[in-house]
């Protein structure tokens, strides 16, 4: 038991690593979404002095979410991809990974969070500084709040990987996964939280979005770091999507062995 | 040059229609892509009835004329900021060798018909916007010429952006935050951003010209900076200024490239 845990600790550290290859473009990717998250902040901000109060934020708590939501998109993957394996079903490679003595699931998702980690450093905290320094932002009030906060950033980056690596299988029925990857990019950008906040969405619309698994990935997060939710309800949200979508997960894994076929010589 | 153009254009062209049913996918994804735009705007003024003074109609405005001319540019050559990846992988070298510009390789380079959902979805939004403004007959000249200006702009932004990676081959993201991010500015009314920040792209990258400052002139509205009144005009000497820039900053790009050598 202990080994298997050492395994995905080691494959994590190794995802951490690869990523940090890629240092120059993670700071390019901060600088950009610091400079939307600038952008977008003034809409907000307009929006708010025209409707103070709107939603049940202030104008700082809208700033903050706008910040938030910036730097949710590098550990959260929140314009798709970040996992090798819809490449590794085309190629053929993923017969490789099929015959390693390991859950390829649990391999995927150790490799994930050792790449959310690293881009947590690069791509989330140099946007949340700049946008606390140009326009002041919430801060959380004191540890319990900041575990909160911590444990329902991991449950978002939890439920992406799910919903990417879903994503990533589909590649084992459809060998073009293009369509597949622009109708989860459009899905998550407009249900997590990204274009605008979730409880801004008009009626059973609205509704309707906030139950879904997507807000578990920016919503949810940004609403417990805002002290805007009850903590235990919260995480119970996104504890059950991650569930659920992680067991689905195993399930198509489980389809997609017997399904595979390794083409070519 | 532009025979060069059409025919490697219609080239990958036909490659692409090789992939019917993916093509189609891509085309109707962009176009939801951008629709979120739309819908972020609409959703907004459901809670309010002015955004920095500006009402509906007025943004949508805004928005189409200045996604018209993105979409345009980015047909035409958004390809360009795919550099640092033929760089890096050494087909830029390929394309050097062979008789014909590089920019226009680059440019061309998988051309695909997905680039036209989104200048479809701002042609159905400006379509729906323009009729509601009533504009005066003898304003609308300018629509037009704001986004071919816009064009001309929005292309020099995505060449200096794939000049700029000559110097940054491993983060070729920064230039997203000038190509995107300027799409993403002039979807709103200037005057809800910083003071700073619009006097920034006045007068150092004429992201303003792309479709505020003739805006203002279409729709006969004052300008909340109190800027020169000519300024509405000058989005075609901005247009130029910039294509000169980025046409030197291309050549001076291509001058001191070294190969990788893989």
């Amino acid at each position: 038991m202990e080994d298997v845990f050492l395994l995905y600790a080691r494959i994590a550290a190794y995802g951490f690593r690869r990523h940090s290859a890629y240092r120059a473009a993670a700071l390019a990717g901060a600088f950009t979404n610091s400079v939307f998250g600038i952008l977008r902040a003034y809409v907000l901000i307009a929006l708010w002095q025209a409707r103070p109060g709107l939603a049940g934020y202030d104008v700082t708590d809208a700033v903050t979410f706008c910040f938030l939501s910036q730097a949710f998109i590098g550990p959260m993957q929140v314009f798709g991809g970040g996992l090798q394996l819809a490449g590794r079903v085309r190629s053929g490679d993923v017969a490789v990974d099929l015959l390693r003595p390991a859950s390829l699931q649990l391999w995927s998702l150790a490799d994930d969070l050792g790449r959310a980690a690293y881009l947590f450093l690069l791509r989330s905290l140099p946007p949340t500084f700049l946008g606390a320094a140009l326009f002041g932002i919430v801060v959380p009030a004191g540890p319990a709040a900041w575990a909160a906060f911590a444990a329902s950033f991991t449950l978002g980056v939890l439920v992406s990987f799910a919903l990417r690596y879903l994503t990533a299988l589909s590649c084992f029925w459809i060998v073009d996964d293009q369509g597949v990857q622009s109708l989860s990019l459009v899905l998550t950008l407009f249900l997590s939280g990204m274009v605008l906040p979730l409880n801004l969405f008009p009626g059973w619309f609205g509704e309707l979005t906030r139950t879904l698994p997507w807000a578990a990935m920016v919503q949810v997060p940004a609403d417990v770091y805002l002290g805007k939710r009850d903590v235990l309800e919260a995480l119970a949200f996104q504890i059950s999507w991650a569930a659920a979508l992680l067991a689905l997960g195993a399930l198509a894994t489980r389809a997609a062995r017997r399904k595979v076929v390794v083409q070519g010589g | 040059m532009v025979r060069t153009y059409l025919l490697l254009a219609w080239t990958w062209l036909r490659a692409s229609a090789q992939y019917p049913v993916s093509l189609a996918m891509m085309v109707l994804g962009s176009f939801a892509v951008n629709a979120l735009d739309v819908a972020a705007i609409w959703i907004i003024f459901q809670h309010t009835g002015s955004l920095g003074g500006f009402g509906l109609a007025e943004v949508m405005f805004l928005y189409g004329t200045a996604d018209m001319s993105f979409a345009l540019a980015d047909t035409l050559f958004g390809n360009v900021d795919r550099l640092s990846h033929h760089i890096r992988s050494g087909s830029f070298d390929t394309m050097l060798i062979r008789p014909a510009s590089a920019f226009v390789q680059m440019a061309t380079d998988r051309f695909s018909v997905h680039r036209f959902g989104r200048l479809a979805q701002s042609a159905v939004v400006l379509g729906i916007a323009l009729p509601r403004l009533g504009l005066p007959w003898e304003r609308t000249w300018m629509v037009p010429l704001m986004i071919a200006c816009g064009v001309v702009i929005f292309a020099a932004i995505f060449t200096l952006g794939g000049a700029l990676q000559f110097l940054l081959t491993d983060a070729p993201e920064v230039a997203n935050a000038f190509t995107y991010g300027g799409s993403a500015l002039t979807q709103y009314p200037l005057s809800v951003y910083g003071e700073q920040l619009v006097r920034g792209v006045t007068f150092v990258v004429p992201l303003a010209f792309v479709n505020w400052q003739p805006a203002l002139y279409v729709l006969d509205r004052p300008d909340p900076l109190g800027l020169p009144y000519w300024l509405r005009f000058a989005a075609p000497l901005a247009a130029l200024l910039l294509a000169l820039a980025a046409a030197l900053a291309w050549r001076a790009g291509i001058r001191r490239y070294r190969s990788t050598g893989s």
